[in-house]
């Protein structure tokens, strides 16, 4: 398909760009024919029901997960060139909390992409680790074994692991589910000192009630990308009515028949 | 080749052995367990050791009792340093049956001189020599191994028989277990037991190391073959005895071709259920590798038979009749090879036909073909309707869509008159 | 059958005072060798297996070193087949090595292609190669040249056999493994922890798991000798999740795995070599479970007893407090801080001798004095005391009751149960929530705002 002109455009300004992403689980497609493009220095939502795909979405995008087709530009530039600018926040449930290091050992990691194969972390990482504690207000609990802690905070050193790598894009899975008000304030806080320093931060979010307050922008997502833009004019009652109302059973049939077909897609 | 009554004797004796050791091992391996028959298989050395050490013969009702110790002991260790020690179970099961399998060894080699054991024997078996030790049954010489295996073999068939709900229960959805008053810890202690109490009857034939192939691979194969808990569990056992028969054969033929005398029989036994796993692996009619391979081969044909009819059909509708093999090749991205397999299939099903060089729709087809249209149409409506997108991307997600829609599926897409391209959706054939 | 003999007919013979001395100075070349061979085994292993243990692929490893037996064997006869003995280490090891990565792969391909899980694909490799690999060991052993009785002994171990460029190759991969784990400390920590954050950062998953499982599989071969392959993933795991027991960072517990590794490899080295028909690669093993067993009971971080310790401590604290508040709530009662003992047990119910069993605990601790043999009287320091616990416990009531939905009826136990574990600064943000907000309708009125 050849690209049009204004997807050329879009392409190399726009910080993340999604062409045609299909993602099968199972060679069941989880993500179809998915076509984004986020706008700088804002906070984004992914909406949706579950199994929508909206941890597939990102994941597929940091190239965590393989593609079936599809094209993903950072500006303007592949994934792979572009680690350097991307940080992830994946969900808790993901590690193992039970392994032996202390939250500024986790921070800390933030700071390995940068210091490259090999070589042992320098004084200027440690500071910069602390630092991202701080802003967390995860100061106090820096040589405290992370089993040790509850899941708020555990969420909060997940975040300054990503604040330490100093990036400009962020992904985050679900960093508001399950925790305490004190963290949730504090995460908010974060998100909002970052997109003043004019990054942008993409975040799968499950909680309806909280979409307007927290964020900019906003993607409605059921296996395709049902509506996206700011808040104001997407987030309403008949776009939500279409991503949650149960009336894509039949995209989702269409999809199991495809899987147990095991079609090439 | 020189087959003789000791030979089939080995054979039967393998063949119950490996028999008694898959039922259990079904159940192991359908519960994500085979490596607690491992371990298991490797601790009950100690038992038998120490049942050794204490009664000074091989006394079946020691031993029978140093295994059910042994059994749940493992069980029980492995649970308590996973959940007490957060240690992961892998681990946890690698630190006892080490270990225990280490004192196990020490007390054989320290106690050979006082009981009459060969420590290697215990670990691969002696099948060959098992004819030797006979007991006497209605006047009859029968191996003893034979006898032991015998009974094993059928106390599993009965205990599997009288528990078949319980394990098939907790086996698959241990919380309905819960619901109907089974309760899972003790199936799963009946099973600990069950494996130690047929690894140690199978140690005598083919060691207690070999007897992990008998428990994980035939159940194995099973499993890539069927999903049905009774058809599993008759085909585990059904290919342990072949194993059992090729192994033995193997042992004392295939190296004879190469200038040898023969081999370890045990040993053969588990290549023996390793090459039937690849079989298995490789041709399975339901998960074989052959057959998912022919599959898409078969699927990507199909497709590229209704999208040549169509192109054909959208032809026709902009008036453009002629259109030779090579075009249509392009038009719908194949090879030419591919072309004429599918262009050849679509003949014979009637649904084209060829004038002079060009190819064109017969009635049958065309009927089909609008089916297939109407389709597509109605699901770029039903796209555009539910997830308003580029236009680009209608075309090709509805190609993809169109060959996978059943009538039900194509009766909810409901009706429409035109396409969002300002294409007429075609009206329902009449079939 | 011999019959007539008992366990205690297994008698120790132990060694005199002088063999202990020759061998624990490696006065013999024999024990020097097996002693400093299995002493960098044992490092080696410790250091790689703490991250195959983080990595949850312990019994990938057992899997690994069954594998190896074909290798060994198939080395054998190419060796033999191309003129020789059949009896070079290193020949034979790349053999091992070569059939380890082998079975390795068969486990990542039927993970991949088939529905069986992990478990399954282990142990079907680990199986049906070691049933090839004896196979092929008794074909080995009819060859015409070469002698392969030897090789038998990789199955159990035959470290007695071991002479002094066996042990070089220990040393070489032991410092090998040294080198790789301090330049890859981070990396390898990383994918242990965190493989989709490690992905995204940019380091090649497949790359370092490489890395991983080549380590493991050279020390898994070169254990093949001393300990023989059938425990050889005993030495790799036993010592790592011992470490595990005494510390909380990374670095201690390589070094510590190390440490034990090792130890146990002198250990059982010099046990193996004073008391007879004794088998060097199990004694080794045994020792490193009785250093598992001490670490799960005694170790520093997260020992059994470390926990039970905490447990009472907290339970203490406890009970300390309960006395309190009951003395607290007794007191409040009347106007002034003297009571008698039975007023706490009539507002407990708790046994008589239980309370005075705490009073006088809180006597030591110098919250409570004894007026005369039936009155108590609180001392300033245990009012002061008394009212932030009793603060505390109805701050958490009233918190229950009306953010948790929690019955009045049933609240004093949980509030109890809870409010042991609140931190300053939880109780201040408490405080400000609550008393500034509605007034609260405790079960037990505050007392003095304080």
């Amino acid at each position: 398909m050849p690209q049009t002109r204004i997807e050329e455009e879009h392409s190399l300004t726009s910080p993340v760009s999604v062409h045609d992403l299909t993602v099968a689980y199972h060679r069941k497609p989880v993500l179809w024919d998915v076509d984004l493009d986020i706008p700088e220095g804002k906070l984004i939502a992914i909406i949706g029901p579950n199994g929508a795909g909206k941890s597939t979405l990102i994941k597929a995008i940091m190239d965590i997960i393989p593609k079936v087709s599809g094209r993903v530009m950072i500006y303007g530039k592949p994934f792979k060139k572009q680690r350097k600018i991307v940080a992830y926040i994946p969900q808790r449930e993901s590690v193992d909390w039970d392994f032996p290091i202390d939250a500024l050992g986790v921070v800390m990691m933030g700071r390995y992409g940068t210091v490259g194969w090999c070589r042992p972390l320098r004084r200027r990482d440690k500071e910069k680790a602390l630092d991202a504690l701080d802003r967390v207000g995860m100061a106090d609990y820096a040589n405290r074994q992370i089993s040790q802690l509850s899941g708020g905070q555990q969420q909060r050193i997940f975040l300054a692991r990503a604040l330490s790598q100093e990036s400009t894009i962020y992904f985050m899975d679900e960093p508001f589910a399950s925790v305490d008000a004190a963290t949730e304030r504090a995460i908010v806080q974060v998100l909002a000192d970052l997109r003043s320093n004019g990054k942008t931060v993409i975040v799968v979010h499950h909680d309806l009630q909280t979409v307007n307050e927290y964020f900019d922008h906003v993607i409605l997502l059921n296996m395709r990308v049902v509506a996206h833009g700011p808040v104001e004019s997407v987030f309403t009652q008949e776009n939500l009515k279409k991503t949650y109302g149960g009336r894509l059973t039949l995209l989702s049939e269409a999809a199991d028949r495809l899987a147990r077909q095991g079609t090439k897609l | 080749m020189n087959w003789t009554t000791i030979d089939t004797w080995i054979v039967f004796m393998g063949a119950m052995c490996a028999a008694s050791c898959a039922i259990p091992g079904t159940v192991l391996v359908l519960r994500r367990m085979s490596l607690m028959g491992d371990a298991i298989s490797h601790t009950v050395l100690p038992g038998i050791a120490v049942a050794f050490l204490i009664t000074g013969s091989r006394d079946p009702a020691a031993m029978l009792i140093g295994a059910v110790v042994v059994g749940l002991l493992t069980a029980f260790l492995v649970q308590t340093i996973q959940s007490l020690g957060k240690v992961e179970v892998g681990a946890s099961m690698g630190i006892v049956f080490t270990v225990l399998f280490a004192f196990g060894l020490i007390l054989m080699r320290r106690a050979v001189d006082h009981v009459d054991i060969d420590p290697d024997c215990v670990l691969y078996g002696a099948i060959e020599l098992a004819w030797f030790d006979q007991v006497h049954i209605a006047g009859m010489g029968v191996p003893r191994g034979f006898v032991v295996n015998g009974v094993m073999l059928i106390s599993n068939i009965v205990l599997i028989l009288v528990f078949y709900k319980e394990f098939k229960i907790t086996s698959f959805d241990p919380s309905l277990a819960k619901t109907q008053g089974i309760r899972p810890s003790i199936m799963h202690y009946l099973l600990m037991t069950m494996t130690a109490v047929t690894a140690v009857a199978a140690f005598e034939t083919v060691g207690s190391i070999l007897v992990v192939a008998m428990f994980i691979v035939p159940a194995a194969t099973a499993y890539l073959i069927s999903d049905k808990y009774g058809v599993l569990m008759c085909l585990s056992v059904a290919i342990a005895i072949i194993a059992a028969a090729l192994g033995h054969l193997g042992a004392i033929t295939i190296p004879l071709w190469f200038g040898f005398s023969g081999t370890s029989t045990a040993g053969s036994m588990a290549v023996a259920a390793g090459f039937l796993f690849v079989v298995a692996w490789i041709g399975s009619p339901k998960y074989g590798l052959l057959t998912r391979a022919v599959h898409r081969i078969e699927l990507r044909v199909r497709i590229l038979r209704e999208d040549v009819l169509g192109v054909l059909w959208r032809l026709e509708e902009r008036k453009q009749v002629a259109i030779q093999s090579m075009q249509l090749a392009t038009a719908i991205g194949a090879n030419p090879l591919m072309m004429r397999f599918v262009l050849l299939r679509l003949v014979n099903q009637g649904r084209i036909a060829k004038f002079g060089k060009c190819w064109l729709l017969t009635d049958q087809g065309r009927s089909f073909a609008t089916t297939l249209v109407r389709t597509h149409r109605l699901w770029e409506v039903y796209l555009d309707k539910h997830f308003p997108q580029d236009q680009h991307q209608l075309h090709h997600s509805a190609s993809r869509l169109e060959h996978v829609t059943t009538e039900s599926m194509q009766s909810a897409l409901g009706d429409a008159r035109t396409d969002p391209h300002g294409s007429i959706v075609p009206e329902n054939e009449d079939v | 059958m011999t019959g007539g003999h008992s366990l205690s007919d297994a008698s120790l013979t132990l060694p005199s005072l002088e063999q202990c001395i020759r061998v624990l100075t490696l006065e013999d070349y024999n024990t020097r060798v097996v002693v400093l061979g299995v002493m960098a085994l044992g490092a080696a292993a410790g250091l790689i297996g703490t991250f195959l243990l983080l990595r949850k692929r312990a019994l990938t490893a057992d899997a690994l070193s069954h594998a190896t037996l074909p290798g060994i064997a198939i080395a054998f006869m190419v060796m033999v087949a191309m003129g020789g003995e059949g009896k070079s280490l290193v020949g034979l090891l790349i053999g091992a090595f070569v059939f380890g990565c082998i079975g390795i792969l068969l486990i990542l391909a039927i993970r991949h292609t088939t529905r069986l899980k992990d478990d399954a694909a282990i142990g079907i490799v680990l199986s049906v190669l070691f049933g090839l690999g004896l196979c092929l060991l008794r074909i080995a052993s009819e060859f015409p040249s070469g002698s392969a009785s030897g090789l038998g002994g990789f199955i159990f171990g035959k470290a007695a056999s071991m002479v002094a460029s066996d042990a070089l190759v220990m040393a070489g991969v032991a410092v090998v493994v040294l080198v790789a784990t301090c330049m890859l400390c981070k990396e390898l920590t990383l994918l242990c922890f965190d493989e989709e954050f490690s992905s995204v950062q940019g380091w090649s998953v497949l790359l370092l798991d490489i890395v991983l499982m080549s380590l493991v599989t050279v020390v898994t071969v070169v254990a093949l000798q001393s300990v023989g392959l059938v425990l050889a993933v005993a030495m790799l795991i036993i010592p790592a999740a011992s470490a595990k027991y005494w510390t909380r960072r990374i670095t201690s517990m390589l070094i510590a795995a190390a440490i034990i590794g090792c130890l146990s490899g002198w250990l059982g080295a010099v046990v193996s070599a004073l008391v007879p028909r004794m088998p060097t690669g199990p004694i080794i093993v045994l020792l490193c479970g009785f250093w598992f067993v001490i670490s799960f009971i005694f170790g520093s971080n997260d020992g059994l007893l470390v926990r039970q310790f905490l447990r009472w401590s907290l339970n203490k604290r406890i009970a300390r407090q309960h006395i309190l508040r009951a003395v607290w709530e007794v007191c409040e009662q009347h106007t002034d801080s003297e009571f008698g003992v039975h007023e706490v047990v009539r507002l407990r119910s708790w046994h008589t001798r239980t309370v005075k069993r705490l009073l006088r605990k809180s006597v030591a601790k110098g919250y409570v004095a004894r007026k005369s043999p039936t009155t108590w009287r609180m001392t300033e320091k245990g009012r002061v005391e008394a009212r932030r616990v009793a603060r505390n416990h109805r701050l958490w009531e009233i918190y229950l009751i009306n953010y948790a939905d929690i019955a009045p009826t049933h609240v004093d136990r949980d509030a109890d149960m809870i409010e042991h574990v609140l931190g300053p600064e939880l109780v201040e943000k408490l405080e400000k929530l609550l008393v500034a907000g509605d007034e609260p309708k405790s079960p037990h009125p505050i007392g003095a705002s304080g």
